[in-house]
């Protein structure tokens, strides 16, 4: 009787402690800390890209969005520029849209990169850093994959092909 | 059930020393001279049922050797985690990756896949310290249960073995047993001692909540774990780092949105002579004026933003106030902190150049270039005007040999400039950096000259939120309460039986051997009772070979 007690509270405490560290373990190394994960809805932004026109994620709700983040002195960014332009021009007509958020340089620079490669797609500045904040982005480039209901589809951090990129957008058609 | 019942008629659960009730010896442990005390010889239980999977995972974890072992190991591996440098103090930019191989070789990669490169993050360390805290409490609980019990039901009669084999023990004899026991229970009283009776045999203890102290200080040392392990919960810990120039003002990390701070002035002050207090003098003299560092500061003003929150959007900033952070002296508001911990002087703000006429030097006027804002054309009037091609922060040659840049902070800037003239519609191209002008088109009649850099500072701050820090103190002096409550009180006990027409003296204290003597000396004063021997003592005196003493020292 009292053995079987014994029992029974050495296994209640033993998964008491045992849910204490696997909580532990796990909010640690299986939950991704960052702010936004693949699933949840892209958090909203207001910016004004180089034309003047102002943009608003939650108005691109029924279009994909191939949301990048970007920096002239970033030697991957360059690389997969001219990709993205390119399927650019394929996708707009299907409801992807590209922005490509720079991560607040000086209108000239990001003018002078945006002229040199011919982009196509709004390209606009992050004065604050508060996207980058919001997103929590930091290596670049980070691509954020956003469907037609707002919601993270995929990030992508790191440069990517022509072939990615275009699997990419597929991915995000609305 | 293995029950072994003593003479006395008390059952003792197996694995017992000796009986809780009149401690009689049990077992094998009749044999030895001496009675092992600890834990009143009460079964550890972890140790006789070892039945089931859950009962041997609780036998590994209720063994002190186990405990000690985990403590070791991680002390071992927290002193490997010194030998490189940690992660988060890596230069920026670097793969972790790469760089420990790169610079320490293959130790280096070893110790970065070991996942020493970041010690508190890996999951390994995480499991020994959960390791170390499940231990505690089934040590603490193993022994603290049965230790209450034992004394709880020990009895004031005791088996002549349990009193003889007792460190402190003596044999008297007295014309009148009743009166030395009435005089030793009134001295007894008076040093407050706890005395039961029973067949006129004494039992007299005190301070038995000594015996509680490790067990309390354990239960602190688990309520600080657990505060360690809430810092995982979202929202309860925040620790973000915040550069700020001056002038700037800029959304505060941590704080999805809600707070921004603008930075007034960052101010450096060192000690310096003829400015400080007299007494300060022959310290400043002896480092030098100007060398030790006064006062880090930036003067700041926090402002909450109003309105719904839209990163990106041009935000509505109400005042909260204004303060100076200095060192330890943080902007505290809604539970955050902001710490001053870093500051970086002196960086480019604004560049002044004058257009030059090359060989007479006269000047057309002067250019005064934002870093940060940079304006695409800049015009001079009587038709001469400067034109911004390029811009280049952080310049430098690229592996291609092109001008480019490493970052956007402006610490290295270079331009390159077209210069228009009355003479020189078309334009000259010029590419100016520091203490360097490339005229790619040949020999220009114009020149950009440098005439003049506007530095700011920059700021470092910390951006702090801890809602575990009071369960970290709550544990902390629960600790400390259970340190001082086995460090300063002993529990003590003395017993004091008629054998055979004698009287016997035993004792026994957890602690402080030489303070039981000295009371004891005391209390029998007069009595006619004989002082206990320390057997302990007289046995190690036996082992070295030296003289026996007498029984009153």
């Amino acid at each position: 009787m009292k053995k079987q007690q014994r029992l029974v509270m050495r296994t209640v405490i033993l998964l008491l402690l045992l849910a204490a560290v696997g909580y532990t373990i796990y909010s640690n190394f299986f939950v991704d800390k960052a702010k936004v994960k693949v699933g949840s809805t892209a958090p909203d932004f207001v910016l004004t890209d180089l034309s003047g026109k102002q943009h608003r994620l939650s108005d691109y709700r029924g279009k994909g969005v191939f949301l990048n983040f970007w920096g002239t002195w970033c030697k991957p960014c360059e690389k997969e520029m001219p990709y993205i332009n390119r399927q650019y021009s394929v996708y707009k007509n299907q409801g992807v849209e590209v922005l490509a958020v720079n991560v607040g340089e000086t209108k000239l620079s990001v003018q002078n990169f945006v002229d040199r490669f011919g982009l196509t797609f709004p390209v606009m500045i992050d004065r604050e850093d508060q996207v980058m904040n919001a997103y929590d982005v930091d290596r670049l480039p980070a691509t954020y994959l956003i469907d037609k209901n707002g919601k993270v589809k995929g990030i992508i951090t790191g440069t990517m092909t022509e072939e990615k990129v275009k699997q990419y957008m597929e991915s995000i058609k609305p | 059930m293995e029950h072994v019942k003593c003479e006395c008629g008390h059952v003792n659960p197996h694995g017992t020393v000796f009986c809780e009730s009149c401690g009689k010896p049990l077992g094998e442990n009749a044999e030895k001279k001496l009675l092992d005390m600890r834990y009143e010889g009460s079964a550890r239980r972890s140790q006789t049922y070892n039945k089931t999977i859950i009962d041997k995972i609780w036998a590994f974890f209720s063994s002190v050797k186990v405990g000690v072992a985990l403590i070791v190991i991680t002390l071992i591996a927290s002193a490997i985690g010194t030998i490189f440098p940690q992660e988060m103090y890596l230069p920026p930019n670097v793969s972790p990756a790469e760089y420990y191989e790169d610079q320490y070789g293959w130790l280096g990669k070893l110790y970065y896949q070991l996942g020493f490169n970041d010690l508190y993050g890996s999951w390994w360390y995480m499991l020994l310290i959960a390791s170390i805290g499940v231990s505690l409490v089934i040590c603490s609980l193993d022994r603290v249960i049965p230790l209450y019990r034992a004394l709880k039901r020990q009895g004031v009669t005791r088996h002549p073995n349990f009193l003889r084999r007792q460190r402190l023990f003596s044999v008297s004899k007295v014309a009148d047993a009743d009166d030395v026991f009435k005089q030793v229970k009134e001295k007894l009283a008076q040093r407050r001692y706890h005395i039961r009776e029973e067949n006129g045999n004494i039992l007299a203890e005190k301070g038995r909540f000594s015996r509680w102290g490790p067990y309390v200080n354990h239960i602190g040392l688990i309520i600080f774990l657990i505060g360690a392990m809430l810092r995982f919960v979202p929202g309860m810990y925040v620790d973000e780092v915040l550069w700020i120039r001056e002038g700037e003002t800029k959304e505060i990390p941590g704080t999805n949105g809600k707070y921004f701070l603008k930075n007034e002035k960052f101010i450096f002050e060192t000690y310096e002579k003829g400015k400080e207090n007299e007494v300060f003098n022959a310290a400043i003299d002896r480092v030098g004026s100007g060398m030790v560092a006064k006062n880090y500061q930036t003067n700041v003003v926090l402002y909450q933003r109003v309105g719904p929150i839209i990163a990106g959007e041009e935000p509505k900033l109400k005042k909260v106030k204004e303060y100076k952070i200095r060192v330890n002296e943080p902007l505290k508001y809604d539970h955050y902190a902001l710490y001053q911990v870093d500051f970086k002087q002196n960086e480019p703000y604004k560049m002044a150049f004058q257009l030059m006429d090359k060989t007479s030097g006269k000047s057309f006027g002067t250019v005064v270039i934002d870093l940060h804002h940079p304006k695409p054309s800049y015009d001079l009037g009587n038709g001469y005007r400067v034109e911004l091609l390029s811009y280049f922060p952080d310049f430098y040659f690229d592996d291609d040999g092109n001008p480019s840049t490493k970052s956007k902070v402006p610490n290295n800037p270079a331009f390159v400039f077209k210069m228009f003239a009355p003479d020189k519609p078309k334009g000259e191209v010029s590419f100016v950096a520091i203490r360097q002008t490339i005229e790619p088109f040949g020999n220009n009649k114009y020149k950009m000259a440098f005439s003049g850099l506007e530095t700011r500072n920059v700021s470092g701050l910390t951006v702090r939120r801890d809602f575990t820090l009071w369960i970290l103190g709550v544990g902390g002096v629960i600790f400390m309460i259970g340190v001082i409550q086995g460090m300063y009180w002993n529990h003590r006990r003395i017993w004091l039986q008629r054998v055979n027409g004698e009287v016997w003296l035993a004792a026994h204290t957890n602690k402080n051997w030489f303070g039981l003597k000295n009371e004891i000396r005391r209390v029998i004063e007069g009595t006619g009772l004989a002082m206990p021997i320390d057997q302990a003592e007289e046995e190690k005196k036996a082992a070295q070979g030296g003289q026996v003493h007498g029984a009153t020292e």
